[in-house]
């Protein structure tokens, strides 16, 4: 195991040795909220940083494990292909944005617009969820073992999202679905997969009502000529 | 009564706005359509260059040296982007164009020593193959968006905004969205795509800082970072772009090009490239960051005339989309009947949304898209953008510079008041800006 001290290491030595790593477990240590810890790593190396982070730690990570110590400020993972993310703490906002697969994991709450604009991530939070949380989430899943705030799923695509807990409000477009066995099967995995404790039975699943997915022309003429 | 009084037609109801009417009547679906704005604009044939005479000594027009080589992104980048002309392709993404289009526009520009711009759909292996200088964009939808594409990419252009749109976002029609399209795009095949007008992960300029931040971690600060903006407000949309650590600034006016936008967005939001540009300028001279963040110009550029002009005003590079669209076969006179078999006629198609373009090149049905020669198409392009660095350097000459970049604005004059106040040049045959006091 290394250890980083960013007390007396600059971000970019920080962040080089970790990027050029194959492998191995590094300790950064004094993070003192620095912003884009960890980001672009691509290998299967497992990182642990000691204390909390600012904007996009994580960033568009692939292979590696992560695991904060802390919180998370904004975009933590943002557009992470795979590998996993893990905070012990609270995330700020658009955690997990744009992320094409992996896993995020939030064991505090997520702050709004968590899972925005998703593409394949599953995001599993132990606690609650910020307004507009899968804003436009297009695939993966997000999975709130509390609560969700207003115009959850708003404009969603094809992304799948479970809530424990209540839903202020749906947006545009998300609409409450039937849980059918493959989705408790699914909970139950990335549940374990996240370490958390919670009966996939005790979640609602909500997913897109597919109407604004074309616009919707009236053809008058097309009406009159069929007459 | 008729005969004597003649067919008088109305200003405000004109035939344009009357079947806008008719046709809104009879869908309740908003106008969308591509290319840019087509209602007139102050525009840079409002201003001349003097040339050189008593005062002024000109070079000679064929033989005497005049560099049109541009260097981009070295404020920051380890590894600028050098281009042998300032002309460079503006983004447009596979998706709204075939890959054939792709490939021309990529083999064209690395013929001519310049760089190509991916767009809202992600990179494509072929673009990447046939671009020598491929710019990557980073848009709010991400469509794509990946490291490993980031780390191939010789520049990477943060998308605020495009000047047919400033405040929108993108949107490709289901006829588009092929098999390939919605796998790149993580969506399903068929819909009508109207992706985000703001980053999921960043709002205002000191958050843009630290996604730039976290880009050049990720890229190993080799990469210049471009931040492109829509033409609204450019004196301080630049200003910010400096502040958020941007290597190049990109102002794209609303004459820029689309493949799908409303028809009320393309007409009616920004302002002319030709008032954008000096605003931008302005901000870079008074941060003392001219020529340290270059200028890249987008919105309108159809001549070797614009690209003098846009230079002479400040600008470092101009980006031209549509005019390479139509360099590589777009609204061909040879395929009229064709238009006019789909409503329109060569010249005035403008429905690239639709994706039934005979000339192939703003479609993903395999057939339309295979009449596109990319290797001939390249070579047209080649050749456009050749003349347009021709036409800019006789210019220059005819002013007496070696270098493009010498251009100014006191090279030039202004036809009209308008364009006078909006580039900060004479009146022709005066010394009268308006607006200015001194």
């Amino acid at each position: 195991m290394k250890v980083l001290d960013l007390g007396t290491s600059s971000l970019r030595e920080v962040n080089s040795v970790l990027q050029t790593a194959t492998t191995g477990e590094f300790v950064v240590s004094n993070p003192q909220g620095a912003h884009a810890l960890g980001c672009g790593l691509d290998a299967p190396v497992t990182l642990r940083v000691e204390g909390p982070v600012g904007y996009y730690c994580g960033g568009m990570n692939q292979q590696a494990n992560v695991l904060v110590d802390g919180n998370a400020g904004t975009g933590l993972a943002e557009n992470i292909m795979s590998g996993t993310v893990t905070v012990t703490g609270n995330a700020g906002q658009s955690a997990g944005a744009t992320g094409h697969g992996g896993l995020v994991v939030v064991q505090g709450n997520a702050s709004a617009r968590c899972g925005i604009s998703m593409k394949g991530v599953d995001i599993v939070v132990g606690g609650d969820v910020g307004h507009m949380s899968a804003f436009m989430a297009q695939a993966g899943a997000l999975i709130v073992l509390g609560d969700a705030g207003a115009d959850l799923g708003d404009s969603i695509y094809e992304a799948q999202l479970f809530v424990r807990g209540s839903t202020t409000s749906l947006g545009a477009d998300c609409v409450e679905k039937e849980v059918r066995p493959e989705h408790l099967d699914f909970l139950a995995v990335r549940l374990a997969d996240a370490e958390m404790d919670a009966n996939p039975a005790d979640f609602s699943r909500y997913g897109s009502a597919r109407m604004l997915y074309n616009f919707h022309p009236d053809d008058v003429n097309a009406v009159e000529a069929a007459r | 009564m008729t005969g004597d009084w003649g067919l008088r037609p109305s200003h405000t109801f004109s035939q344009d706005v009357l079947a806008e009417i008719r046709r809104a009547a009879n869908t309740g679906v908003y106008s969308i359509r591509g290319f840019g704005a087509k209602r007139q604009l102050p525009n840079f044939d409002d201003l001349v260059f003097l040339g050189a005479s008593m005062s002024r000594y000109p070079l000679e027009g064929y033989r005497e040296a005049c560099g049109t080589d541009v260097v981009l992104g070295a404020r920051h980048a380890s590894e600028p982007i050098q281009i042998d002309i300032p002309v460079t392709i503006a983004g447009m993404s596979f998706g709204s164009l075939s890959a054939n289009a792709k490939e021309a526009l990529g083999r064209g520009a690395s013929a001519a020593g310049t760089s190509t711009t991916t767009g809202d759909g992600g990179m494509t292996d072929e673009e990447r193959s046939h671009s020598t200088k491929l710019v990557y964009q980073y848009l709010p939808s991400r469509y794509g968006m990946n490291p490993d594409d980031l780390r191939r990419a010789d520049a990477i252009e943060v998308v605020v905004g495009q000047g047919a749109k400033p405040g929108g976002g993108g949107m490709l029609m289901g006829q588009k969205i092929s098999a390939r399209v919605a796998s790149m795009r993580n969506l399903p095949e068929g819909i009508d795509q109207r992706s985000a007008c703001r980053h999921p992960d960043w709002t205002g300029p000191d958050d843009l800082e630290i996604k730039i931040q976290e880009l050049r971690e990720i890229t190993g600060w080799r990469k210049p970072i471009y931040v492109k903006i829509g033409a609204a407000r450019p004196y301080y949309d630049t200003a910010l772009a400096v502040k958020a650590g941007a290597d190049v600034v990109v102002v794209d006016g609303m004459q820029g090009g689309t493949a799908a936008t409303q028809d009320v967005f393309i007409e009616h939001v920004g302002i002319p490239t030709l008032a954008a540009v000096p605003e931008a300028v302005r901000a870079l001279k008074e941060l003392a960051m001219h020529r340290t963040v270059q200028l890249v110009v987008a919105g309108g550029i159809r001549s070797g005339a614009d690209v003098a002009k846009a230079l002479a005003l400040g600008a470092d590079a101009v980006s031209i989309g549509t005019a390479a669209l139509v360099a590589i076969g777009d609204n061909d006179p040879e395929l009229d009947a064709e238009y006019r078999a789909l409503g329109s006629a060569a010249g005035y198609w403008d429905q690239y949304q639709a994706g039934n373009d005979p000339a192939g090149i703003t479609t993903q049905d395999p057939d339309l898209a295979g009449r596109l020669d990319p290797v001939l198409a390249g070579r047209r392009l080649a050749n456009y953008l050749k003349v347009l660095t021709l036409e800019a350097q006789t210019l220059a000459r005819a002013c007496g510079k070696s270098h493009i970049h010498n251009l100014e604005p006191h090279d030039m004059a202004a036809l009209t008041v308008e364009a006078a106040a909006m580039a900060g040049v004479p009146l022709a045959g005066t010394s009268w800006v308006p607006g200015r006091r001194d």
